[in-house]
């Protein structure tokens, strides 16, 4: 007897604004400095510090809620208070009640769309480490707190509790993720914690049913790890109800090693916060020109981005499954430029798509910054047969080493000068001649055989031989 | 000891190469040496780095240029304002040991103004208290009478102008801080509107109501210390950014033509010889050319139970970063909660402790709407009720504190008592607005009683302006005479 269990599911995603310095003092916001080098008396929370407001993070905060489609609205702040060791004033400044970011959306790529409660600012805390084997606080003989990560801005993006699978969850913050790095909000890194997620999972039998008792589940540092834990988590909570017990509201960790939760605390232990109105700041009211000012900076969104690559390639006749991952990838990595500008200088769209997602993404840092014009001749010279695939792959690498370059200077220098018609036609028949059953079978139509005399040729040529050049004339011998 | 020589004069001569910042010094330096054992108005005389900064005064003027409108005065600091390398205690065993790394921005619009920081003054611990009394170094003695108290919580500030330590003091008010000591000291103290002096530096007790201001013996002298404190700062976000009043040029305005409110909610509760001198300095008022009413604002009746709701709730906050782990005192412990815990026990004093459980208590889920967001309310009806009044006065005129300074030890236990010390004191903070006590003769037991004028918002040029006509027919006061030793 089996139940459609359903889960819902809401996420909070934290995200480190990539501000030059930090929310509310001059300290450079730097991540991977020497511990403490980056601290000041208001991010210490020395007293007599003064929390003063950083315009830049503000202006992120309105990009991120521009590119959400939310309502950007006059703001507060609240103190959060709680004693920890790594929250320097033992309160952590928050937008409470009165958010700057409302109501918006994200569309998956698939279409569906997750609602956004709210998208609020608040300050990030410094970083605690613990000595002995375990790094938890538990048998620790000391702990050293970091305060570079103090007053880091961050903005959290709660969405609504609108997914109702991992793969939906996995899908919203790879795309949230491609928007904040898009929108010049964040670098997006979650390995380094400039974004991390909590997961607010509950099950119910039916779609009919009112939601169930939710758990958050924090320590998620990456996709994968997301949509593990939200799995586990639904299959606890499953059969928890299966076997008669209740599911208890609680905060959960998840353990990547051993690939569950554990309650970390419940909702009675929860601690009380005692909000209330940040009296060292006074209300963010953005006048409609600065919020439209933002706007107006913010470049393509990466729906708009992969709409644009797939109207290329639907002008080609359209596109594949494997192209439709390429134009992901592309989009992901920031490339797209680069396929575009190839586009319009006359080079295939299916060329410009692979090369750009199958090579140049695999040093997408060189290739940001690759100089467009060196690409496309590049792809032109490939496209137009002077270089071969593995030599336009060749090219490419030295390309992106070097930030750019006269990629026919390069094809010269590695020896990769195109062969002649002759000189293909020379091999080719050599090719034909050494092997004489595979070319009559050939003949009588077993066309896999071409690509045996492909390979002859390449082998003979040390791949300076243009596949398709190779291919034309075995069909040109064949008659 | 003679009566103390203007700020403004000695700056003066200072200035003009009349007078030395060496001798200046020196002699306020003897008169602590003197009084300082009787009457400990310092957590902290800071006689070699004072001395170093007179001879550099005195050699700016030597080489022609103007050390500035303070040149040579020695101002004496309520130690809640951050010092440089220079402890900051805010009276507690807390930060014993601590030294900010960095100026309040106070201190360093003094030294730009070419004032000499002779001393770290007493005070109640973090400014929570009415009598110096709840200060961790001991209490500051009353300059006018050794068995009593200097109010509070400025105590040392108040005590320090007073005795003739130094000629300027700077204090904090949050409920009254300034003024009730000021009044009970015999001295001119004045609280600015709220956001016109930069709190940056000041060691917050509650921040939507803590203001600094001036201590002086006289109402041009604390005209010349706010003008140089006052004005936009840009690292203090509450600090306003528009023309901070300019009052010293307007003293001799006098009060021809405008409306004085005698404040009838503060003459309720004040002892009679307290009542009799704010009606003395309404008929002086009048007789200048002041039109007199009694006005009454009810909404003010609520201000003590609003005020200790909203203080206690922001200080609780305030003082959560007392926590042993990155400055000041530590106790150690067996884990990091039990050392908080160990640390702040240790660390705090009892009115301190009542103030932080008061305020945790008031911010709580499920009593915050009652008591916090109540008293929010009735701050709210309290601005509303001052507004009436401004609408038909131009100043208000009241008592500064209920009675003359009490008996060290009287209300120490009983903490309502104390409070209510700061009947008159305490609704100007929660509205925002300025308000100066100005010494007017002494009470029935010879001891000093302050009259209160208070305007609306950054109207200290009109409070200066009536408080210098106030002055001038202000009875005189005893001298302190300070005897030396323990008081008897």
């Amino acid at each position: 007897m089996t139940t459609d269990w359903q889960m819902v599911i809401g996420l909070e995603v934290h995200c480190e604004l990539k501000t030059a310095t930090k929310l509310f003092c001059g300290c450079p916001n730097v991540f991977g400095d020497e511990p403490n080098t980056n601290v000041c008396p208001n991010c210490l929370g020395l007293p007599g510090s003064l929390p003063v407001l950083n315009q830049q993070a503000v202006e992120l905060a309105m990009a991120i809620g521009t590119a959400l489609h939310c309502e950007i609205r006059p703001s507060t702040f609240h103190r959060k208070n709680y004693f920890y060791p790594d929250q320097a004033k033992d309160y952590q400044i928050s937008q409470y009640d009165e958010p700057i970011n409302v109501n918006g959306h994200l569309d998956l790529p698939d279409g569906f769309r997750v609602g956004i409660e709210r998208a609020h600012m608040e300050e990030d805390t410094g970083k605690t480490s613990h000595s002995g084997a375990s790094g938890r606080i538990h048998g620790a003989d000391y702990s050293l707190v970091d305060y570079n990560r103090s007053g880091v801005p961050l903005v959290e993006i709660v969405s609504d509790p609108d997914m109702r699978t991992a793969d939906q969850a996995r899908a919203y913050v790879t795309e949230l993720r491609a928007i904040l790095v898009a929108s010049g909000a964040s670098d997006g890194k979650m390995e380094e914690g400039s974004m991390r997620v909590d997961a607010n999972v509950s099950v119910r039998r039916s779609v009919d049913d009112p939601f169930g008792t939710r758990c958050e589940i924090k320590n998620l540092n990456s996709v994968r790890s997301l949509g593990r834990a939200i799995e586990y988590e639904a299959g606890r909570q499953i059969a928890l109800i299966e076997s008669g017990e209740r599911v208890i509201q609680q905060t959960r960790h998840w353990d990547e090693g051993a690939g569950r939760t554990e309650a970390l605390r419940s909702k009675e232990d929860a601690y009380d916060y005692r909000y209330f109105l940040e009296p060292d700041l006074v209300p963010l009211v953005p006048d409609a020109e600065w919020i439209r000012a933002v706007g107006d900076t913010l470049g393509m969104m990466p729906a708009a981005r992969r709409a644009r690559l797939a109207a290329l390639l639907d002008d080609a006749g359209g596109m594949t499954d494997a192209q439709r991952d390429q134009v992901a990838t592309v989009v992901d990595l920031g490339l797209d430029d680069l396929v575009v500008v190839a586009v319009a200088a006359g080079v295939g769209s299916g060329l410009a798509l692979a090369r750009t997602a199958n090579e140049a993404a695999t040093d997408a840092d060189a290739a940001r910054v690759l100089d467009p014009k060196s690409y496309v001749e590049l792809l032109t010279l490939e496209a137009q047969g002077s270089l071969s695939a593995t030599q336009a792959k060749s090219v490419l690498a030295d390309l992106l080493a070097a930030g750019g370059g006269d990629p026919a200077a390069i094809a010269r220098d590695k020896g990769f000068e195109a062969m002649s018609e002759d000189s293909l036609a020379d091999t080719v028949a050599q090719a034909v001649a050494d092997n004489p059953d595979e070319w009559s079978r050939f003949c009588e139509g077993d066309d896999k055989l071409a690509g045996f005399f492909t390979g002859l040729v390449m082998k003979a040529t040390k791949g300076q031989a243009n596949g398709k050049a190779v291919a034309a004339e075995l069909r040109r011998l064949r008659g | 000891m003679t009566t103390p020589r203007p700020a403004q004069e000695i700056a003066a001569m200072i200035r003009a190469g009349e007078d030395s910042a060496v001798d200046v010094l020196e002699h306020h330096l003897a008169v602590i040496e003197a009084g300082e054992e009787s009457i400990h108005a310092f957590n902290l005389v800071m006689g070699e780095s004072a001395r170093h900064r007179a001879r550099a005064i005195d050699a700016q003027v030597a080489a022609g240029e103007d050390p500035g409108p303070l040149a040579g005065i020695p101002v004496a600091l309520k130690d809640n304002l951050c010092t440089r390398g220079v402890p900051t205690t805010c009276s507690s065993r807390i930060l014993e040991g601590w030294r900010p790394p960095y100026d309040a921005t106070v201190v360093t619009r003094l030294a730009d103004a070419g004032a000499v920081i002779i001393g770290k003054t007493n005070m109640d611990e973090f400014a929570m208290g009415s009598s110096t009394e709840t200060s961790a170094f001991g209490t500051t003695c009353n300059p006018h009478d050794l068995t009593r108290v200097p109010g509070g919580s400025s105590g040392g500030s108040a005590a320090a102008v007073a005795a003739g330590f130094a000629p300027l003091a700077l204090g904090s008010d949050t409920g009254g801080s300034i003024r009730q000591p000021a009044a009970l000291c015999g001295v001119v103290g004045m609280k600015p509107t709220y956001g016109t002096v930069s709190r940056y530096g000041l060691v917050a007790f509650a921040s939507s109501l803590d203001q600094i201001g001036p201590f002086a013996t006289s109402v041009a002298d604390a005209a010349l210390l706010f003008d140089v404190i006052g004005g936009h700062d840009p690292l203090d976000s509450t600090s306003l950014n528009r023309p901070t009043p300019r009052v010293l040029s307007v003293l001799d305005e006098g009060v021809d033509g405008m409306t004085v409110g005698v404040l009838t909610e503060f003459l309720d509760g004040a002892d009679p010889d307290v009542v009799a001198r704010v009606n003395q300095a309404a008929e002086a008022l009048a007789a200048a050319g002041a039109r007199i009413e009694e006005i009454s604002v009810p909404e003010v009746a609520l201000g003590l139970s609003a005020y200790y709701l909203i203080a206690p709730g922001e200080a609780s906050s305030n003082l959560a970063r007392y926590d042993g782990v990155r400055y000041g005192v530590r106790v150690d412990a067996e884990d990091t909660v039990a050392m908080n815990t160990a640390t702040r026990t240790a660390g705090f004093g009892a009115e301190v402790k009542r103030r932080i459980m008061l305020g945790t208590y008031v911010l709580s889920a499920g009593y915050m709407d009652a008591y916090y967001n109540q008293a929010l309310r009735v701050r709210t009806k309290i601005i509303e009720g001052f507004a009436t009044a401004y609408a038909r006065c131009d100043v208000l005129l009241g008592p500064t504190a209920p009675t003359t300074a009490f008996a060290i030890g009287a209300k120490v236990d009983d903490p309502l008592t104390m409070y209510l010390s700061d009947v008159c004191t305490i609704p100007t903070n929660l509205a925002g607005h300025p308000a100066i006590s100005i010494p007017f003769g002494p009470g029935d037991d010879g001891l000093p009683i302050g009259v209160q004028l208070l305007g609306p918002a950054l109207s200290e040029g009109t409070l200066f302006q009536v408080a210098a006509v106030v002055e001038a027919a202000a009875p005189a006061l005893r001298v302190p005479r300070i005897t030396t030793g323990a008081p008897s």
